[in-house]
């Protein structure tokens, strides 16, 4: 059972230019001929993530924490271990500030139950943007209404930028709680986060912020972040579905009642009361999903080897290109900023043709396109458009997809002349 | 190159009727009138309809979306101008798709079968069951 090499991209050397070449030959469904332009929506996942999760099922498969048998320990360290891979890779202070999750949906489900039935209550100002996830929406107008408190929406300028004046204007009001993404998976817009965590945490908020979208695609160190909470998503950072991560510093997370209650996430159960497991298992419930976080371990080991600066850099190069090529293409409208201040995401919209039609007739040339209102309805009605077409990148993708998205767009152009 | 299957799917008529739509607009004061949105891809479609002695004497339909969703609620208002509405509740999903006569894919039938459903909700008050 060795592995100590499993994350590690054929001779690559951490923040060296990415081989793109040595790299997707980790990613066997390339040799289906696709071009894969989706990675903002679910990650490809190379051979190393799913040779781990293999090795898990092949040869200790068994449940952890509960049994004495040696395959259920070697399962159990190998659970664990993911923990310390991922406190590392975001440079959270302790591994029990590191709590397992499905994803991004369940870790901010997570804030919005455990952390916010506690601590919002009647006439609580809660702040978002209007960039963010329907998953950073929805459950804190669930928490809204049954609370009493209210949702203000940060709005964006001509640019899709954060209107950072009107972000101001509403800390001056004094919310408890500022949620907001990173990086916008609608329209890739790098949120300047540091600066905004700052001014909230002064304006004596709590903050979480979603990183489904920056952490599989540029260093992320949530102590200089300085946020109390951060989430994000296995499957769109080369692991798989079913295994995501809440950050949440300590003391808040100590304070926090469970989520979940059931096995595991308990130290005595007594008829009369019980006690809960220490950090961070009290908020992990139920047997787990052990080879998703097995999976996981070994997608932060591959990213960490090819280095978060070296994967920011080519995706900008690639986001740099596709900007310049689709900025060429007549009838073509880009959303949102220039590359140098975009994670790798550009979506667009083509004069007399529905993005899903665009997305139908790149499908025929094996184009993977994504189509639609990307789980952020009031960003769409704030373009005033109903959907848009998204382009995204990751660590391989190459130029040549860029241009075979090009001639879709030239293709579904001349059929709809 | 795959200009031949596309063309298959963007059938020549299915573009006409994108473009061209048939009985496009609003009647004043319909008998019936419903409207129905796919919010997943924005697809919106409206039914303005003129029934007369129980026949379907006029009809418009407005709305946006893709080429499909718009081209079937056009070929759906040509079928449905002049049927009773009897012989227009009989129309079901089969139908509308034989109309398109191209392959449709999962995520796409609902664009398909949006015109229906304004048909079918709008029309006849029946539950808005998803056709899938
Ligand atoms: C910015 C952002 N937040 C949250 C999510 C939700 O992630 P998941 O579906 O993995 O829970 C996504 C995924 O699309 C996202 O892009």
């Amino acid at each position: 059972m060795t592995m100590a090499i499993a994350g590690r991209a054929q001779g690559a050397l951490p923040n060296q230019p990415l081989d793109v070449a040595a790299i997707r030959k980790d990613f066997p469904i390339f040799e289906t001929g696709i071009a894969y332009l989706d990675s903002a929506n679910t990650s490809q996942r190379p051979k190393q993530v799913t040779g781990a999760m293999l090795e898990y099922f092949e040869k200790f498969n068994s449940n952890i924490h509960r049994a004495a048998y040696r395959i259920a320990e070697e399962a159990t360290v190998r659970y664990e271990a993911t923990r310390e891979k991922v406190r590392a890779f975001i440079n959270a202070a302790s591994t029990k500030e590191i709590v397992y999750t499905r994803g991004t949906t369940e870790s901010i489900n997570l804030v919005a139950y455990a952390w916010g039935r506690k601590n919002i209550a009647q006439g609580d100002l809660i702040v978002l943007t209007i960039l963010d996830h329907h998953s950073n929406i929805v459950p804190w107008q669930i928490l809204a209404a049954e609370r009493g408190a209210h949702i203000e929406y940060v709005d964006i300028d001509e640019k899709g930028e954060l209107r950072q004046d009107q972000f101001a204007d509403l800390l001056q009001r004094g919310p408890k709680l500022v949620a907001f993404n990173l990086v916008s998976n609608a329209m890739g817009t790098i949120n300047p986060a540091r600066d905004m965590v700052a001014a909230a945490k002064k304006a004596g908020a709590t903050v979480l912020v979603d990183g489904a979208q920056s952490t599989p695609h540029q260093p992320v160190d949530v102590r200089a972040l300085g946020c109390d909470f951060y989430a994000f998503s296995g499957h769109k950072m080369l692991g798989p579905t079913g295994a995501g991560i809440l950050y949440g510093r300590r003391e808040l997370l100590e304070a926090m009642d469970p989520f979940m209650a059931g096995g595991d996430m308990i130290k005595t159960v007594r008829i009369e009361g019980t006690t809960y497991h220490d950090l961070p298992w009290k908020f992990e419930a139920g047997t787990q999903a052990i080879a998703e976080v097995i999976g996981l371990g070994a997608a932060v080991d591959y990213l960490s080897a090819l280095g978060m600066d070296a994967v920011r850099a080519h995706e900008l190069e690639i986001t740099e290109y596709a900007y310049e090529a689709l900025s060429d293409v007549e009838g073509l409208t880009l959303y949102g900023p220039p590359p140098s201040r975009r994670a790798g995401v550009v979506s667009f919209a083509l004069e007399g043709i529905h993005p899903h039609d665009l997305a139908t007739i790149a499908d025929r040339d094996q184009v993977c396109l994504r189509a639609g209102h990307h789980c952020a309805m009031p960003l769409m009605t704030r373009l005033g458009v109903a959907a848009t077409a998204r382009a995204s990148f990751y660590v391989y993708t190459q130029k040549e997809e860029v241009d075979r998205l090009v001639g879709s767009i030239k293709e579904a152009q001349r059929i709809f002349a | 190159m795959s200009a031949a299957a596309d063309d298959q799917f963007y059938r020549e008529y299915i573009l006409d009727h994108y473009k061209n739509p048939r009985n496009y607009g609003r009647l004043e004061h319909p008998d019936i009138t419903h409207e129905e949105d796919n919010p997943l891809c924005g697809d919106v479609v409206g039914m303005d309809f003129r029934v007369e002695d129980g026949v379907i004497s006029d009809i418009r339909f407005h709305g946006r979306g893709c080429a499909i969703s718009q081209a079937s609620a056009s070929l759906l208002t040509e079928r449905l101008k002049g049927l009773s509405l009897d012989e227009a509740k009989k129309i079901n999903k089969d139908d509308v798709l034989g109309e398109l006569g191209i392959d449709i894919s999962p995520a796409r039938i609902k664009c398909a079968l949006l015109s229906l459903k304004v048909l079918k909700v709008g029309a006849y008050g029946l539950a808005g069951d998803d056709e899938e």
